[in-house]
This record gives C-alpha cells, structure tokens and sequence, in this order.
C-alpha cells in the first residue's frame, strides 16, 4: 500500500477506532430521546390508542405520516447504490455507503410506525396466521420486509472487504467488536476468486434491487389510492410517491453528507462535486415532482367534482391552505431555484435547500394523510385532527432513533468505504470521462 | 344478488351458483334429513328460507317517514351496550340546497362489494353468506385500515376500554352479538345478526316509532317494520328507492325511500 493510501486509510479508520466522548454524550442525549418516545408509547399500550389525537374520523395521524416519510428516504440507497452504479457513475463512491445506511436506518424506523398505531400490536402475528393477499397491508408487509432483506445484504456486501480491513487495522478495540468483524468478514483476503464472487454478487443484487424498491413505495401509496377517499382515489399515486420518495431520500443523502463532512473532516472525499452532482439530482426529483403535482391537482381541480372539490377548496383556501402552499413554495418552488442557479448553488445553498425539501416532505405526508380523512363523505363537518403529547413523543424519538442508529453506524464501519474509494484510483479501465472520486478539482 | 335479477349471468353468480349445485348435490343426504325435520315439526330455521336456501338481508329505510327522534339509535345502544361516542346507526340532517332537509339515518350498508372486507389484512371482517358484514374481535389488530376505506364512515374504533374480556365476557361474545367490547378494535353495526338468526327485526326496526325502518330478506322480496309488510321490488320500484352512494359500486344493502315532495 502506498503511503498516501495508507494514510487516508487511517483518516477513514479513525472515528471507527476512537469513540469520543463528544460522540458518547451525542448518544446518550439520543438515546434520552428515544427513552422518552418509548416512555410515550408504554402510556398508550397502558391506555390505548385514545392518549393520541386520532377518533373515528381522523383515524390515522402522525404515525402514519412517519411511516410514508421513512420509508421513503429508505428509497436512496437503491438510487445511490444500484442506479449510479449501474450507470457507472465514478463520483458515487465517497457516498453510497452513507445512502445505504440511510436506507437501513430509516427501514427500521419506517417499518415500526405502522406497528406503533396499532389498537392491538399484541395480534401482530395475525398478520401472518391468517394474512390475506388481498389486502394493501399484506402487499406492504411483503414488500418492505424484502426490501428490508435487500437492503441489508446490500450493505453487508459492499461491507465486507472494509470489515476485513478493520479486521486487521483495529486491534486496540474492545472483544467484542473485534469478534464482531472478524465473524463478520468472512474470512475476506481479498483474493481474485473471492473479489469476482463478491463483484458477480453485487452484480446480482444491484439489479434485484431496483424493482423491490420500486414495489415499495408503489405499495404504500396504494393503501390510499386502493380506497374511494377523495385525494386518495388516484392512479398516479405509485410513480408520484415513488418520485417523491427519491427526492426526500437525495435530500436526507444531502443533509448527511454536510454533516459527516463537517464532524469526521471528510473534505478529502466528499467535495463540493458531490455536493453539486447530487443538486442537479435534486433539482431533476423536483421538477419531476412539480410535474406529477401539476398532474395530480390540475386534472382534478379542472373537473371540481363534488367531494373533491371540498377537498381542493380547503387546500388551496381553506383550513389546509398554509400547509399545502408553505409545502409547494418552500419545498419545491424555493429549492427549485436555489438549486437552478450557479450563485445559490453552493454547498450551503445546496444543504439548505435539501434540509427545506426533508421539512416540507414531512408536510406533504401528513397533507395526504390527514386532508383526506378530514374531508367530510358523510353530511356533517370537517373532521379535526391535533396530535397529543404521545404523538409528538414518539415522533421525536423516530427521529432520534434514526440519527441515533446512523450515528452508530457510522462509528462502527467507515461511513466512507475505504476498498470502493481506493479501487477507483486503480488504473482505470473504463472510458476518459470517468472520474475517480479522490481526484477530482473543485 | 340484492339488485333484481338481471338477464345474463355475471362470471361470480355463475360460479357460485355451479359451486352451490355442486354442494347440494354433495349435501343431498343432509337435505333429505332437513325435510324428515321439518315434517317432524321441528322448528324452522330462520337463518334459511323456507326452501333451506340462504337468506339476503336488506334494511329499507323510509326518509319520509324519518323524523330523527334517534330513538333507533338509543335501542341500538341499549341492545348492543354500545360504547360512549360511537352510533352504530347514525341519523344525520340533510340540508338541500333548495332549503329543504330531511334526516339520513346511517346504520351500517352490509355492502355486496365492501371495501372494508377487501382492505382488511387478517380477515377479521368477512361477509356472511345472507350478506351480514361481521368483525371478529377476537382476531381484529385495530389498523384501521377499514374505517378509511368505508365511504359510509360506518365504522367506530374502541380508542379506550378494557384491552381484554372476562371468562364470562367470552362467552357472551360473538361477532353476531358484539355486547362486550374491547379496546383497540374496530366496531360497526351488524343488522343485529343474533336477532335475524331467530327471525326476528332489529332492535332499530322494533324501536322506530314512526315506523320508517323495514327489514327483510331480498330473496324472499319482502320487508317488514313489525306492522307492515312491503314488496322489496314493487316499493323500491314505486316510491323510487335509491342506495347511498349508489356511483361507487360498493351494493349497500340498505335501499332509501326519497322524502315526498324531493
């Protein structure tokens, strides 16, 4: 190896080697969080659903909301991982071990709402006992639980060949995780045979990937627009959340790489072309949005039919009015033309537009959910939806224990993958225009 | 098959009609032991019509009758020990743009194609062969997925509660006869399934004192309010009864006779 590998080697082991005590204290205040969510929700095992804001005609809230929110930014790592890979794109390799691990986080976190709203989490296995295919639940269930499969093999993968490396570097840590990596890296030397299994596996999984992370979001979004609820009732719903899924999930890669780049000094490897290559990605997942918004409300508004039209009313000038424009101007219109113009588009402008996309993202699932069962469908008035304390709690600890989880793994694994970033400055065997991710000028 | 007969045969009816030859062919012999009972003079079934077929259940309400006392409302509570908060028949107050109102009563429409039994992961709410839509709570999770498909907003969630029944409490219970009720499941009317099974009316229907609600069996064309007895087909035909929300294909099971005079 030669020194200068060496050494940014070193630079990448070092948060993995050393756990602060700056880091230490991050966790414990996370985990208070996470504590306090989990205090929250004992009180609603307790005492039932009726500690939430939800009644008979607002029935789902929050937790829902959460649900759509992080399963969707868990779309990035298949964007990340398998299409700039399959499109051979060189500058992904400084941070597509960030996206997938933002996809496994935000999976875990994701999949655990639904189970929080519950009315009784304890019949949970009924879902398999006496499962029925017919059901959106069932196609939700399947798909994410693969997804969540996926993804993790996904990650394991394209971990190996650095958990070797930590194998062998990190000998001043504690027992357990040098059994850890040892059992985990399989005995990875590295060797010719061993690196075209890995390569024709990755191969293989990189293609699997892509339909299951489709299937995903498709299927959530079809648990709304399998029913006859007014703005629910669409069929755009899969490609429109699917669209929105990756654009949130960019966003979250974003806003991630600000922040490792800034705690673990990572200016070596995520460079302002990262930054840049990803903003035009944006940009792209938000006029794709505009698009499938201009279709999803224009189509529907022209027509004002009935119960829609109530709808549309409360949206655009109505009860909902704040939420739907503060979501059209602040997270696609604003972002937008942060991200269009060369002066705007600096790292800071880019993080501030991606951390205004995430926001707003969270807005517009809680619009979907909450609007429409709000929206009367039987002669009386609207129905009212406020989320409680619990609500809040547990939504915080969501969030908590997602950056919690990330955090860990980032401290656990390089958050930089040492073996991809070093095989792109192997001589190169594709065409001129490839860029090797660590020479790139800025 | 509440709809009167239509020329042709769906795909469905044909198959369920060739599965139901098929049965009684297969339960030829049972048949023949129903018969000997029945010239026993052993009492009737009220869960089959008296040529042993399946019932199907309809509920007509008349609007111009309904005057939105709620004493329907009120029995339905006192039969079913219906929790605080939820009306399993609901009467609502219609405005008309003209300035006109009338009151809508709103029990559970028991539809033929019900989004809540499609949506449902665990099948915890099914249809009966005469039609009723049950939920048992005893499989129930309480996702609530149903309550957001039913256009009807028909369905209650128990949101408190004691989370579990007594020994004795399980006994009482059945999905026919929801009296015990039990947090975090999703409750509805259920056309009091435990009195049609002895041929009795609803508790609705026995209650209203203007007489506005029918019940009865489509197969046999005929409802009853406890005083009369209507034609199903000749008043639906005559009065111009209508379903609600008859556009989404959901084929409630409960028809409404328009207010005179709308």
């Amino acid at each position: 190896m030669d020194p200068r590998q060496e050494e940014e080697t070193n630079a990448l082991l070092a948060p993995v080697e050393r756990w602060s005590p700056r880091f230490l204290v991050f966790v414990g205040l996370l985990a208070a969080v996470v504590a306090w969510g989990a205090y929250a929700y004992n009180v609603q095992l307790q005492q039932g659903l009726v500690v939430t804001g939800m009644r008979d005609t607002v029935s789902w809230g929050l937790y829902i909301s959460n649900f759509v929110f992080f399963i969707g930014i868990s779309h990035v790592g298949a964007l990340m991982s398998a299409i700039l890979r399959l499109t051979k794109a060189e500058w992904r390799r400084p941070v597509t071990r960030m996206a997938e691990a933002i996809t496994v986080c935000s999976l875990f976190v994701g999949a655990s709402m639904p189970i929080i709203d519950l009315g009784r989490p304890d019949r949970l296995l009924n879902v398999l006992v006496y499962g029925r295919v017919q059901s959106a639940i069932l196609w939700d269930f399947l798909s994410i639980s693969t997804y969540l499969v996926g993804s993790l093999l996904f990650f394991y993968l394209f971990l190996i060949p650095d958990l070797a490396i930590l194998r062998e570097r990190l000998t001043s840590i504690g027992r357990f995780r040098r059994w850890l990596y040892r059992k985990l890296s399989i005995g990875w030397t590295g060797a010719p045979d061993q690196r075209r299994r890995l390569e024709r596996s990755i191969g293989i999984l990189t293609i699997l990937i892509l339909p299951i992370a489709i299937s995903v979001h498709t299927v959530v979004s079809w648990i709304f627009a399998m029913t006859l609820r007014v703005g629910w009732n669409s069929t755009i719903f899969g490609p429109y959340f699917v669209a929105g899924a990756l654009f949130s999930g960019v966003a979250s890669v974003l806003m991630a790489m600000a922040l490792f780049t800034h705690f673990y000094k990572l200016d070596r490897w995520i460079k302002p072309v990262h930054f840049r290559n990803l903003a035009y990605l944006l940009l792209l997942l938000d006029i794709v949005y505009i698009y499938f918004t201009l279709n999803e409300y224009l189509t529907v508004s022209y027509k004002s039919e009935g119960a829609e039209a109530s709808l549309l009313g409360s949206l655009y000038g109505g009860s909902f009015a704040g939420l739907f424009w503060t979501i059209q101007i602040a997270g696609l219109i604003v972002p937008a033309f942060l991200l269009a113009f060369r002066r705007t588009r600096t790292t800071l402008g880019i993080v501030v537009a991606a951390t205004l996309v995430n926001a707003t993202m969270w807005l517009k699932r809680y619009l979907i959910v909450v609007s429409t069962l709000a929206t009367p469908q039987m002669p009386t008035g609207w129905g009212s939806y406020w989320p409680t304390w619990v609500e809040w709690s547990i939504t915080a600890a969501a969030f908590a224990g997602f950056v919690l989880l990330f955090a860990l793994v980032s401290r656990l694994v390089p958050i930089v993958s040492i073996w991809e970033t070093q095989e792109a400055r192997e001589p190169l065997k594709g065409t001129a225009k490839e860029i090797p991710a660590g020479e790139v000028s800025t | 098959m509440v709809e009167p007969k239509k020329a042709g045969m769906e795909r469905r009816q044909f198959l369920s009609l060739a599965a139901k030859g098929g049965g009684i062919a297969a339960l030829g012999v049972l048949g023949g032991k129903i018969f000997i009972e029945r010239l026993a003079g052993v009492p009737e079934d009220a869960r089959v019509t008296a040529s042993g077929g399946p019932r199907a259940w309809v509920m007509v309400i008349d609007l111009d009758r309904c005057d939105g006392c709620g004493v329907c409302t009120a029995a339905c509570r006192t039969e079913h020990n219906v929790p605080d908060g939820q009306e399993w028949i609901k009467v609502y107050k219609v405005s008309d743009p003209d300035g006109t109102s009338y009151f809508l009563p709103r029990p559970c429409m028991h539809c033929e194609n019900a989004p809540c039994v499609a949506v449902c992961p665990v099948g915890a709410t099914y249809v009966r062969t005469d039609g009723l839509v049950l939920v048992d709570h005893n499989r129930c999770i309480g996702c609530r997925y149903c309550m957001a498909a039913c256009p009807y907003n028909a369905r209650s969630f128990n949101w408190d509660g004691p989370a579990e029944l007594t020994p004795e409490e399980q006994v009482i219970y059945s999905p026919e006869y929801p009296v015990v009720h039990r947090r975090g499941t999703v409750e509805k009317c259920v056309f009091c399934a435990h009195r049609a099974d002895k041929g009795e009316l609803p508790a609705c229907v026995q209650a209203c004192p203007m007489k506005a609600i029918f019940f009865g069996d489509a197969r046999e064309d005929a409802v009853a309010n406890g005083r009369e007895v209507w034609r199903l087909s000749q008043v639906l035909k005559e009065r111009g009864g209508f379903r609600f929300k008859e556009e989404l294909g959901t084929k409630p099971r409960v028809f409404y006779l328009p207010p005179e005079g709308s």
